[in-house]
């Protein structure tokens, strides 16, 4: 996982809350709940340009963190709230959001402390 | 995990920067006088907001970075400018989730939505039959809602929703419902009756019983991963196993409503003066209201769980519903009415006083019928 390139979905917006930040997907309308500013500042510099190691580093997140960051931003590239570099490019050629897979439903609940995926019910 | 949820669910109780789900309920105007509307429909308000000024809170919401809005009513497509309207929060980056009975859903329409990004269009049914559905929602409502439906698939609009109000004559329907959903590749969305609008006069009659109630639990529990309940009945957390979801009540905290008039209540189901917080016409907007008014910061404080504190199942299901003990006359701090302990059917026998309705656009009760 962690020489992989990824970056954030140019579906999702992300929004600063007190506890970190919300990550919402407009095609498979899931929110996600980032429960750390530190997660935070690692998905704002992803950048599709260098490794999950890479970022980890440049954000001095000490060797002990490390792996609950990799298992978070797994789960957020699971949710597709994160893209690896390649499909970043397929998601730019402006198909309908709607049409392009999107799950109306209930997402897994991520068991970690750091991403919660929430059921967008309304 | 449980941790993990219950630190969220802390979290989320002392408030967000913006809400996560926000109602708007466009116009009071509705072609049905549904027995339940929670927001009293049926006549516009010559009040409602205009269309320049649905724009300019379409305008505060992007630049609060809300990501999405229901829309609701009132029937949302009886307004004019309901395009427009969608329009504009499609320009601002708004996705759009909006809650229609269908009877202005033509199959022209119908493509047009088909054509749109960022929306979810939900329609409202609640039996499998005429029989079930029309007694509650009016005379025709049925046939309305199954053409629109027949619309959408026509249209190729993908995975619309099927809206259910759970009551006394659907809970047996729930698996129909889930078929019927299916055949139209929808999704299913089941939500709890409350006491509130015209709700308040027929919720005594149409609210599931206990037994019906362990019914609700158990299929929920058999089909949540699949079925939308706007996580509404974690009243019935308190019969074990929790649903799935988040599990609280989100009033004034990740949840709140804009009426018609861009008053601002805490939830769709509290149209009442005692959870009014502002309105989006005062001076800063939508915004200053969220995050300063009185109503909405007493909320964000911790809550007491007062006559349920002594009762092991208060962490399962929270008291339950703030607006269903309101509009019930219960207190705030005590059971739910439908407490699955009993608790709240005890409470109601001790006798309680239901507040008075102060907002109420219900068309007039036909001459004819006051004369019979």
């Amino acid at each position: 996982m962690e020489h992989r390139v990824v970056t954030l979905n140019p579906d999702v917006a992300l929004r600063p809350e007190p506890f970190g930040a919300l990550a919402y997907h407009y095609g498979n309308r899931r929110l996600v709940f980032l429960r750390h500013p530190d997660l935070v500042a690692v998905v704002y510099a992803l950048d599709g340009h260098r490794t999950i190691a890479e970022v980890l580093d440049a954000e001095g997140i000490a060797p002990r963190r490390r792996a609950s960051f990799v298992a978070a931003l797994a789960s957020m590239l699971d949710s597709e709230m994160l893209c690896e570099r390649a499909t970043r490019a397929n998601h730019r050629d402006g198909a309908p959001l709607r049409s392009s897979g999107a799950v109306i439903g209930a997402p897994p609940v991520v068991p970690l402390s750091f991403v919660h995926t929430a059921e967008v019910h309304q | 995990m449980s941790t993990s949820q219950h630190s969220l669910v802390d979290e989320l109780k002392s408030g967000l920067d913006a809400p996560i789900c926000l109602t708007w309920e466009l116009t009071y105007a509705c072609n049905l006088q549904c027995v339940h509307c929670l927001s009293s429909s049926g006549r516009r308000d010559p009040h409602e907001l205009t269309t320049q000024e649905a724009f300019g809170v379409l305008d505060d919401l992007a630049e609060m970075q809300v990501f999405y809005i229901n829309i609701g009513g009132g029937e949302p497509m009886i307004r004019r400018d309901f395009f427009d309207i969608l329009d504009h929060a499609a320009r601002r980056g708004i996705g759009v989730k909006f809650s229609t009975n269908g009877a202005y859903l033509t199959p022209e329409r119908a493509r047009r939505l088909a054509s749109m990004d960022y929306l979810d269009v939900q329609i409202s049914l609640d039996g499998l039959d005429a029989a079930t559905n029309d007694p509650v929602r009016g005379d025709g409502s049925y046939a309305l809602a199954r053409t629109a439906m027949d619309n959408l698939a026509g249209a190729g609009f993908g995975p619309f929703k099927i809206s259910i109000v759970v009551t006394r004559h659907n809970v047996a329907q729930l698996d129909g419902f889930k078929a019927l959903a299916d055949e139209y590749g929808a999704t299913l969305r089941v939500t709890r009756l409350r006491p509130s609008g015209r709700g308040a006069d027929s919720w005594h009659e149409l609210h599931p019983t206990n037994e019906q109630q362990r019914e609700i639990h158990r299929w929920l529990l058999d089909h949540g991963d699949h079925v939308l309940t706007g996580d509404s009945f974690f009243h019935l957390n308190a019969l074990g196993e929790s649903l799935p979801g988040l599990n609280m009540c989100g009033a004034g905290r990740v949840v709140c409503l804009i009426d018609p008039t861009g008053d601002v209540y805490a939830c769709p189901f509290v149209i009442h003066d005692e959870f009014k917080a502002g309105s989006v016409r005062d001076a800063g907007g939508f915004a200053a209201v969220w995050r300063e008014s009185d109503t909405f910061l007493a909320l964000r404080q911790p809550q007491s769980a007062g006559a349920c504190a002594s009762c092991g199942q208060f962490d399962a299901c929270q008291g339950g519903c703030m607006a269903a003990k309101f509009f019930t006359g219960l207190p705030l701090d005590g059971p739910d009415p439908e407490c699955v302990v009993g608790h709240g059917e005890a409470a109601l026998l001790e006798g309680s006083t239901p507040p008075l309705m102060l907002v109420d656009h219900s068309r007039p009760v036909p001459v004819t019928l006051l004369a019979r």
